[in-house]
């Protein structure tokens, strides 16, 4: 079957897709877009987590066929996507999420698709690297998606709220102590800049 | 406003921007940060196909028949392969002994091993064919435990073992036997005026990194194999994948691609053969990717163990003596399993000085899955059984447990039981003091003034299954020893090519080595090295590959040590170049030229006392310097096999944690409040990184005192939870605060002073929840992990 959906703000269209195929491996080897990953295939460790019209989903259980004419954004696009969000506004405080029509107004910019240069990084972006968040980084995209969904709907979280929003991500390397310490990181520079 | 960062104590301060003592951040941070970092599973190659393995559904049997006609025939389907498509004579391999089948035959051996595979042009497809594959199984009793295994009558798992531990075992179903004997137990028993004995269990652990093993084989022209695969240790993968194909080494050209993380489950093969004999079939590239269902079957897991301790104390509260017996089951392949075994015996005793032991340690043969590598390595089991002996020997004399400990804790100079001396620091009693001496986190955390309580701070967190009810809290301590490097006279070397060159104006360092990052740093670690040696701000660290000598694996808290050590010691040599290159050019222009010790700071080269003399640009200008040189820690030697004395040990690591938790004793729930920890370090070369891996080591710990254990069918060894529904590893909700004191006593014998640090965090770990655990209930728990039902009687 053909697939029409816009991905990271770019309407793109997928050919010869067997139905049983999940958005993950559409993403990964269909878009050339590996940035989500493929841990578990079974929705329980969140590293493939990405929006799809605004809402955290795990893509591995998310078939190809469920995203025709709707909005996904992966890690590739995240640091565009929380750039327009906050030259648009967005939402500072309270738990709002993004709306369909918040979704569809958001575009992507070009970049160096190798080195990611070019594009700033997203304030949860940089604080994962700040922080020492980063370790093997399998985890990391998932984690990036479903933190900076929190931030957004709630950007003074406490730690009990971050550990709740991030409670479907597993990070085998870092303990979790520095994801926290970066989305702790990432919402004080954004109080910081309001 | 939440506090950011956890509280350290670490030295900062460095002489070069960039260099070693600094938290210079990770060179493939932005990559991973944004999704462009090439992890194995994310390899793509025009006209590429997918591989599958099938795997047998039973733990032991003998293949009767095998019948592919029907998954061959399939639309899309390239090639299926089994055992009598192997190339060569060569059909095993495997790190100490040859004994695992790259495909099964005559026999399989555990549930999940390789019999056939597949390629074909969809993942998909090649599942579907490989579910075609005919095998007629004659299934065989399975071997579980010790007794079975050495019953007279036991089937050998392997018949005709002709490997070199087989003289020094009582069973062919041993996979290898390690006494340690030291003065003499029996008459010192006699001095203890309380004696106490403890039978432990140690469940199966596995590393559950989160990138399931994958890669990419290409096929190349001249009939060799392009290799990108996610692994511990390249050279070690090439010299197993090499004989199997009946190609020479230089022909197949291997290259690290992203690892998502590792704990020793990278140390044996999993795809890496299995894809080249794909390509070199099919004259196309050929990925495989496992899910997560493979992956548990892909790779070894911990070895579960038995313990059986016995230990007396005067009044005083000094040891007497030790003896124990540690069964590690090994599973159905040797793997890594002799140096487990010297492991588990040489530091069974534990961070204490106890000079009357009687210790054996072997690892059996089974069908269970095959165990090997894991962060820890041997001494996580041993651990977890002689901490729970220490606070049985401090109950039974009435000692505070870390008094107890600290009045047995061994320091510089004290002698292990393989009668080697501890010749660095050795500060256990000043880990213990830092973790005791902490504040402890308030009591009832879930209460905050005039509020409801917060359920998401109690046991069963958001399932809202109490209020407070029921809940008490423990405290409890432990401290572990663990070597670092490979021991037993293995030679542990490491490679580093280093180039120095001018590039766009600016002084540039190149670094090259085969070491495996699979997530722990070690590339930044290289990049702060060379900054230092050298005194450039530009440093290269390029790709993993055959192409450089080897780097030893990334295991055993080696890396930075030893290849880390490399990385210094080329850096040396090339500085030595450079000044040479410096003389020869500009040496008639000032004396301390000759006379001076020189530095390269800052792009420049200045004499010790601050003068600079040349910028490096200058000396560099139209040359460059190119060193490949292999570096070597203090060799070790084999320990006896039967007294187990020998200098086995190059390097020891400490760590201490204190646990505190809560637990509902009417629901059986256990919460972890708070993991503090203290480790000595020698020197931390990025404090940022070294906080990392303490944290990250203290939650696989926490994850196997509460949670992680593969469960394995004790009438047929199948594997009954192999997926992360079943296999519980620690999430953020499971893990608590965890504040890491970093003490920095340098070893002289190595660079900088370091001590490997990646393992010794997960051994204390366990035992310190365990402790709590038991602190809270009262109950004895002497396995681990505890499930509700040990803490509700049900």
């Amino acid at each position: 079957m053909r697939v029409n959906f816009t991905v990271n703000g770019r309407q793109q269209e997928a050919d010869d897709v067997w139905e049983g195929e999940s958005l993950l491996y559409v993403l990964r080897e269909r878009m050339g877009l590996p940035g989500s990953k493929n841990a578990c295939e079974q929705g329980e460790c969140g590293s493939c987590t990405v929006r799809l019209d605004g809402v955290p989903v795990c893509s591995c259980l998310v078939a190809a066929g469920q995203v025709e004419g709707r909005e996904v954004v992966t890690v590739e696009g995240l640091a565009d996507f929380a750039r327009q969000r906050a030259e648009h506004g967005g939402c500072a405080t309270g738990a709002c999420g993004t709306t369909l029509d918040q979704a569809k107004r958001w575009e992507a910019r070009p970049s160096d698709s190798q080195t990611g240069e070019g594009s700033a990084l997203s304030p949860i972006q940089q604080a994962f690297i700040d922080a020492g968040a980063v370790q093997c980084g399998f985890c990391t995209p998932g984690l990036l998606v479903a933190a900076d969904e929190l931030l957004e709907r709630n950007a003074e979280p406490s730690d009990a709220d971050i550990r709740e929003a991030l409670s479907g991500n597993l990070c085998r390397c870092t303990g979790y102590e520095k994801i926290l310490d970066a989305v702790r990181l990432a919402a004080a520079r954004q109080e910081e800049a309001v | 406003m939440a506090t950011i960062g956890t509280p350290t104590n670490i030295s900062q301060g460095s002489r070069t921007k960039g260099g070693i003592g600094e938290s210079t951040l990770r060179p493939d941070g932005i990559l991973k940060v944004t999704g462009e970092f090439a992890y194995s599973s994310d390899m793509w190659h025009e006209d590429m196909l997918w591989g599958h393995t099938l795997r047998s559904t039973v733990a032991h049997a003998e293949i009767k028949s095998i019948d592919v006609s029907e998954a061959l025939a399939t639309s899309g389907v390239y090639a299926v392969l089994t055992y009598d498509d192997l190339p060569t004579e060569v059909k095993n391999y495997g790190l100490e002994i040859q004994d695992t089948p790259v495909l099964a035959h005559g026999k399989v051996r555990h549930h999940g091993e390789p019999v056939a595979l597949v390629a074909a042009d969809h993942p998909e497809t090649a599942r579907r064919a490989a579910a075609k594959i005919k095998i007629e199984y004659v299934e065989l009793p399975v071997i579980t435990d010790e007794a079975s295994a050495t019953a007279p009558d036991a089937i050998l798992v392997h018949e005709g073992r002709d490997d070199h531990h087989i003289g020094h075992v009582p069973h062919p179903n041993i996979v290898h036997r390690q006494p340690i004997v030291r003065g003499n137990a029996d008459e010192a028993a006699e001095r203890a005026d309380v004696i106490v004995k403890g039978e432990y269990t140690f469940g199966m652990q596995d590393q559950a990194f989160l990138g399931p093993e994958s890669g990419l084989a290409v096929p190349s022209e001249d009939g060799g194999v392009e290799l990108y695969v996610a692994t511990q240790w390249l050279h070690s993968d090439l010299r197993q994948i090499a004989p199997v194909l009946g190609l020479p080494e230089e022909k197949i050209r291997m290259t690290l691609s992203g690892v998502g993380g590792a704990f020793g489950g990278r140390e044996d093969l999993s795809m890496q053969i299995h894809a080249c004999l794909l390509a070199l079939r099919t004259g196309k590239p050929v990925k495989i990717v496992y899910n997560r269902f493979e992956s548990f079957f892909g790779h070894v897991h911990r070895h579960p163990a038995k313990l059986y301790y016995e230990h007396g104390a005067t009044k005083d509260g000094k040891l007497t003596h030790m003896k124990c017996r540690i069964v590690l089951d090994g599973g159905a392949y040797a793997s890594a399993s002799p140096a487990v075994v010297g492991n588990a015996s040489s530091l069974s005793v534990g961070p204490y000085v106890v000079d009357d032991v009687d210790i054996e340690a072997i690892a059996l043969y089974s069908n269970n899955p095959p165990c090997g590598a894991m962060r820890g390595f041997g001494a996580v089991q041993a651990c977890f059984a002689y901490e729970a002996q220490m606070d049985k020997l401090a109950a039974k004399l009435g000692m505070d447990p870390v008094e107890f400990r600290r009045l047995n804790a061994m320091e510089q100079g004290s002698i292990m039981p393989t009668g080697q001396p501890v010749d660095s620091p050795a500060p256990v009693a000043e880990l213990l003091r830092r973790v005791k001496a902490r504040p402890l986190p308030p009591e009832q955390q879930w209460l905050s003034a005039g509020q409801e309580a917060d359920v998401r701070a109690l046991p069963g967190g958001l399932s809202n299954t109490t209020h407070g009810e029921g809940v008490v809290r423990g405290v409890g301590y432990a401290v572990g020893i663990k070597n670092v490097g490979f021991s037993e006279g293995f030679d542990d070397y490491s490679t580093a090519r280093v180039r120095m060159e001018v590039v766009g104006g600016e002084p540039v360092a190149t670094v090259h080595t085969a070491m495996a990052e699979v997530g722990q740093g070690g590339v930044t670690v290289h990049a702060q090295i060379a900054r230092t040696e050298l005194g450039v701000a530009q440093v290269t660290i390029q790709p993993a590959d055959t192409q450089v000598g080897s780097a030893g694996s990334t295991s055993a808290s080696r890396q930075t040590y030893v290849t880390g050590g490399a990385v210094k010691h080329t850096c040396e040599n090339v500085r030595e170049k450079v000044l040479e290159i410096g003389r020869r050019k500009f040496g008639s222009y000032h004396p301390a030229w000759a006379t001076a010790e020189l530095l390269l700071e800052g792009g420049k080269v200045v004499t010790d006392g601050g003068e600079v003399l040349a910028d490096l640009v200058d000396v560099l200008e139209g040359e460059s310097v190119d060193v490949e040189l292999e570096w070597r820690h203090r060799p070790t030697e084999a320990f006896d096999l039967r007294t187990g004395q020998g200098n086995g040990h190059v390097q020891y690591s400490f760590a201490a944690h204190r646990a505190v938790v809560e637990v509902d004793t009417e629901l059986g729930l256990v919460k972890v409040i708070e993991l503090a920890v203290a480790q000595d370090v020698g020197k931390a070369l990025n404090p940022l990184s070294v906080v990392g891996q303490i944290q990250g080591g203290t939650t696989q710990g926490l994850g196997v005192a509460v949670m992680e254990e593969i469960i394995v069918d004790p009438k047929t060894a199948k594997v009954r939870n192999p997926s992360f529904t079943d296999y519980l590893i620690p999430t953020i909700l499971d893990t608590p605060t965890i504040p890491v004191d970093v003490l920095e006593l340098a070893d002289d014998h190595a660079p900088y002073g370091l001590r490997g640090i990646g393992e010794a965090p997960t051994l204390s770990s366990t035992p310190a929840v365990l402790a709590a655990i038991r602190n809270a209930t009262g109950l004895e728990l002497n396995r681990t992990p505890v499930r509700p039902e040990h803490l509700t009687g049900t």
